[in-house]
């Protein structure tokens, strides 16, 4: 009984009072964004806000539950709930198949829908986690290496073949995770991978000879710096070209013949290529305006126009941002952005000063993942990244989704609270 | 436990910079939409957007000398806002939303207000639906001027179909606000709630042809409900693309001449050109007023002639199934040329009415070939040639023998479908070998089965099926599916299953041995159809005098002329008309004249046929 009053003395309170305030912004937002004239109480169950306080009630009484279970349970089990997770993943290939058309959701009758790739990237991070934590692993190690991609990479490809490409991606933020526990390359990978996204989208853009023209006036001012200067690396240099003159070749075909028409079309709306206004270009377009015309200070709540005729399609789930851009004005989509920024900083540093290798790199698995999820969502919402139907984290309506993330986030404040209890 | 790798801690500035540097980027992206840049405010300023479905103009149908069979005129739909008038409603106090006012000038009480309201409001709270579907064109400029005292209510044109001639009511089809098994079926989401779907005839098969595509025009709506204008400049409206106009094989003059011939008679014309499967006339009877079905009455007008007991909603010439009788005679004796079974000279005995085990209703007396069995339609002729075919030992048995007979009548377009474009057809029937087996429990053998030689028995087919066969003889040996249109008004090309030519594998040599047979029928002295013969016009026919479990015979009639260039080739079904030479023949006799000449020169016969009644008194 000591240790369960404890708990509450414990817990980092500024982690769980961000959580709280995001999840209420959230249910607000839901509740603006469908508001029914003919429904108008925000408990009203037979509407989805009424419905999102269910999940939201649901979520917290899990996430209590979780900070009542011993704190070693998470590492002792880790490897089963991974495998649990993979089971689901492929048991949601095998249904969607029977159901004809990709689909990532088991339907577990009475309406409830679960969509196991929403709890994998937690899994899978619990599963790293656990594999890191053991004495005898070495990231320096080739073997341990490739244990360690095959841990996100497994889980990942699964998603990719439910043809669930957002969730997929979200498994890149592994990369930050990997960095900080000196995964050999990540570094590299994380640079590569920025510059990787500037030259794709620049190659689609310019067209492939102006690429050529600019890298080769960039290789020319390069070697006559390394020449002028006789710096050392000069054929490493060389390399990085090579690698950069035949990915500018290779996006084209792998734009064209790799992506899927509806991929291609987000990125070509997104980059101004394809004039598609009723298309995927019409969603951005709506969703720009919506926020946009909330203007400083927003229009006030419940009083925006745009976020309220199904312009916006997915305006409570995916595109939810744009009721609290259109009614929090600036104000409350900086204050939503500080406080995500706020709670990844404070994830990161109470990763830092845990004593287990298992709750750090934990944490900072679920700090890339909130981290992608955020910065995609609302990139698509403000017309800064392609369209991927990902949820924002604690905002998007979705029981799948406040569930995993509630739990994830409990599982690393129940680490955190008894950090000290590592020996 | 490790706790080693402190040493890389400082690893999390470069995380954490990206986290910042993100962040930073982002809040400056928002602050710049948000704050610098008004554009945007002004697109959404206090204004709502109204998106008005531009329905496209439904395509044109003329017959085949461009007639003009349907057309469209300008109805008015009131659409309704469910959301729009509920705040005008409740938070408007300035300028109340009058429904009294509004109901007295709709001309609805309250409570059909209230429900029209409710079916809206469960059909999108924020989109618009229907509210009054078709409102006339006096309505409209009255409720118009004044709509803006109604904020959520506007108008939206479309056309409704109009049918200048008022025939082929079930031939042309009609549109009908579509069913929610319709918009289930709608894969491609083309479809609302509201919208009008072809629900029968051509209406139905050319649907996506004739309805074109819808085009869309959003609108900025400002808070008195006035249009101010397109939204962006219009980019994101799409201008409606009409539907195509479509020519009919139809001959509108000669469908009209046969609906009048077949007042007050119970049965079908089907006329096609042999040359190119096209038909000419698809008359049913009894029909209807196409324009019955158009505008505010349909629902009433539609009860009204599903109520009625001669049913006349059924195309009979596709969905009545009858037995062929002597028609039938024609297939029965090509099967038998064809098979070896018999030949031209071939002769059988017979016996007249005293002919076992099928009488004959001639009285021709002694042997005649196949020429004067024919003429004379003689039934002991071809039950025997029928049980010839069956029994040929080159097929070594009966069930064999049998099979090869079926499979070469499905071939000549019997006992299934055609699935060219007209819908509803049925199929007939033809017995398979099974049946038997089943009926007989495996004893059956040609005596059995002996009434299918004749055209009677389990064989039933449409008026559409008997057509064909005419057409087929007309062309010595092959056909065209029968169908209904001719081309597209853009000339793009028709299904190739309608320009595809059927060969069912008879020899033309005992096809023109069938055709002088059918000749003889006219011009013979003992011809069952020698008194509607015309000396200018050499037609060919064959009388059918059906047996049917409803009363009288079905008089049957097929024919096709001139003979030696077959222009028009027909069946007449006459229900419970007597001999087939009663009502049938003279029937296609006068329009084969009124096709080839344009009017008819036995006046006389015209006007019996015209007024000719037969009494009806079983339901049917």
């Amino acid at each position: 009984m000591n240790e369960r009053n404890s708990i509450i003395g414990r817990i980092d309170w500024v982690t769980v009072l961000i959580y709280f305030a995001l999840v209420i912004i959230g249910w607000f937002s839901i509740f603006s964004a469908k508001y029914d004239e003919l429904h108008p109480s925000i408990f009203d169950m037979s509407q989805v806000y009424g419905k999102q306080l269910i999940w939201i009630g649901a979520s917290l009484l899990v996430g209590f539950i979780i900070l009542l279970i011993d704190a070693k349970f998470f590492n002792a089990f880790s490897l089963w709930i991974y495998i649990f997770f993979l089971v689901s993943l492929l048991a949601v290939l095998v249904y969607g198949k029977a159901t004809k058309g990709a689909t990532s959701w088991i339907d577990l009758g009475g309406g409830i829908k679960f969509q196991p790739s929403e709890f994998a990237k937690m899994a899978t991070a619990l599963a790293l986690a656990g594999y890191l934590d053991r004495l005898d692993v070495d990231l320096q190690k080739r073997k341990d290496q490739i244990i360690a991609a095959t841990i996100v990479l497994v889980p990942m490809a699964l998603v990719l073949a439910q043809n669930d490409t957002g969730s997929a991606i979200v498994f890149v933020s592994f990369i930050f995770v990997l960095y900080r526990e000196g995964f050999p390359g990540a570094g590299w990978l994380m640079v590569a991978g920025v510059v990787a996204i500037l030259l794709f989208v620049f190659t689609l853009v310019w067209s492939q000879k102006v690429m050529y023209i600019i890298l080769g006036v960039l290789l020319v001012l390069t070697l006559t710096f390394y020449i002028v200067t006789k710096k050392k690396g000069i054929v490493r240099m060389l390399a990085v070209f090579a690698i950069a003159f035949t990915f500018v070749f290779s996006v084209d075909y792998a734009f064209n013949k790799v992506l899927q028409e509806h991929q291609r079309n987000r990125i070509l709306v997104l980059l101004g290529q394809l004039d598609d206004p009723k298309g995927v270009g019409y969603n951005v377009h709506q969703s720009k305006i919506a926020i946009g015309s909330g203007g400083f200070a927003g229009k006030g709540f419940l009083q925006g126009t745009q976020t309220k005729y199904d312009f916006v399609p997915e305006q409570h789930t995916d595109f939810i941002f744009c009721t609290v851009g259109e009614e929090g004005g600036f104000l409350g989509t900086a204050t939503v952005m500080l406080l995500y920024l706020g709670l990844l900083l404070r994830i990161i540093i109470l990763a830092e000063r845990q004593r287990s290798t298992f709750s750090r790199v934990y944490g900072y698995a679920i700090a890339g993942i909130l981290f992608v999820h955020i910065a995609i969502n609302i990139g698509m919402t403000i017309g800064l990244l392609p369209v991927i139907g990902i949820p924002l984290p604690f905002l998007s309506y979705g029981g799948s989704s406040m569930l995993a993330f509630t739990i994830m986030l409990a599982i690393f404040v129940k680490q955190d609270a008894y950090r000290l209890n590592v020996l | 436990m490790r706790t080693s790798n402190n040493s890389l801690s400082s690893r999390k500035l470069l995380i954490m910079g990206i986290f910042i540097a993100v962040g930073i980027v982002y809040i400056v992206k928002l602050f710049s939409l948000q704050v610098v840049d008004k554009h945007y405010k002004q697109l959404a300023d206090n204004n709502a957007l109204r998106f008005v479905t531009q329905y496209p103009a439904r395509g044109k149908v003329f017959d085949r000398n461009g007639q003009l069979l349907v057309f469209n005129e300008a109805v008015y739909d009131l659409m309704v806002v469910p959301r729009q008038v509920i705040q005008a409603v409740r938070k408007d106090t300035l300028n109340p939303f009058d429904t009294a006012t509004f109901c007295r000038l709709l001309e609805i009480d309250k409570a059909s207000f209230v429900e029209r309201m409710n079916k809206a409001k469960k059909e999108s709270y924020l989109k618009p639906s229907p509210f009054m579907t078709q409102v006339s064109k006096e309505n409209y400029a009255h409720i118009a001027e004044v709509l803006y005292r109604f904020p959520g209510f506007y108008f939206q044109t479309r056309t409704v179909r109009h049918y200048p001639n008022a025939i082929a009511a079930h031939t042309l089809g009609d549109i009908g606000e579509i069913s929610p098994a319709e918009l289930e079926k709608d894969e491609e989401g083309y479809y609302r709630q509201g919208d009008y779907i072809g629900k029968s005839g051509i209406e139905k098969s050319y649907e996506k042809e004739l309805r074109g595509v819808k085009g869309l025009k959003v609108m900025m709506v400002d808070v008195h409900n006035r249009e101010m204008g397109s939204f962006m400049d219009g980019e994101l409206d799409k201008e409606p693309v009409a539907g195509k106009d479509i020519y009919l094989g139809l001959d509108a003059d000669l469908q009209a001449y046969g609906e009048q011939l077949m007042v007050g008679k119970i049965g079908s014309i089907v006329a096609v050109e042999p040359s190119t499967g096209q038909i000419l006339a698809f008359v049913t009877s009894p029909t209807y007023d196409p324009n019955l079905l158009v505008g505010r009455e349909r629902g009433k007008h539609y009860k009204e002639l599903q109520e009625d007991p001669m049913k006349p909603l059924i195309n009979r010439a596709i969905s009545g199934t009858y037995p062929p009788g002597s028609t039938f005679k024609t297939v029965v004796g090509l099967i038998a040329m064809q098979s070896g079974s018999i030949t031209p000279q071939t002769v059988f005995h017979c016996n007249g009415p005293g002919s076992l085990p099928i009488k004959c209703t001639h009285h021709h007396g002694g042997a005649p070939d196949f020429a004067n069995a024919i003429m004379n339609s003689c039934n002991p002729y071809f039950y025997e040639s029928f049980k010839a075919t069956i029994n040929n030992p080159k097929f070594g048995g009966i069930r064999e023998g049998y099979q090869y007979w079926k499979d070469m009548t499905a071939k000549m377009g019997l006992g299934h479908k055609f699935n060219t474009d007209i819908p509803y057809e049925r199929s007939g029937n033809i017995p398979t070998k099974e049946y038997y087996d089943r009926m007989y429990k495996g004893q059956w053998n040609s005596v059995t089965i002996r009434s299918l030689g004749i055209g009677q028995g389990e064989v039933l087919v449409t008026p559409l099926q008997l057509c064909n066969i005419a057409a087929m003889i007309a062309n010595e040996g092959y056909y065209y599916p029968p169908h209904l249109i001719k081309c597209f008004g853009d000339t793009t090309a028709i299904p190739e299953v309608m320009t595809t030519r059927v060969d069912p594998g008879i020899d033309p040599r005992y096809v023109r041995t069938m055709k002088n047979g059918l000749r003889t029928v006219f011009s013979g002295p003992a011809g069952t159809a020698r008194r509607y013969e015309m000396k200018d016009i050499p037609q060919c026919g064959k009388t059918g005098t059906a047996q049917n479990p409803h009363g009288n015979y079905h008089s049957n009639f097929i024919a096709f002329a001139p003979a030696d260039n077959p222009k028009i080739a027909l069946a007449v079904i006459i229900e419970n008309g007597g001999y087939g030479a009663t009502w049938a023949a003279p029937i296609a006799s006068l329009m084969i004249e009124k096709y080839i000449r344009g009017y008819s020169t036995r006046e006389d016969l015209e006007k019996r046929m015209m007024e000719g009644r037969i009494s009806y008194k079983n339901e049917r």
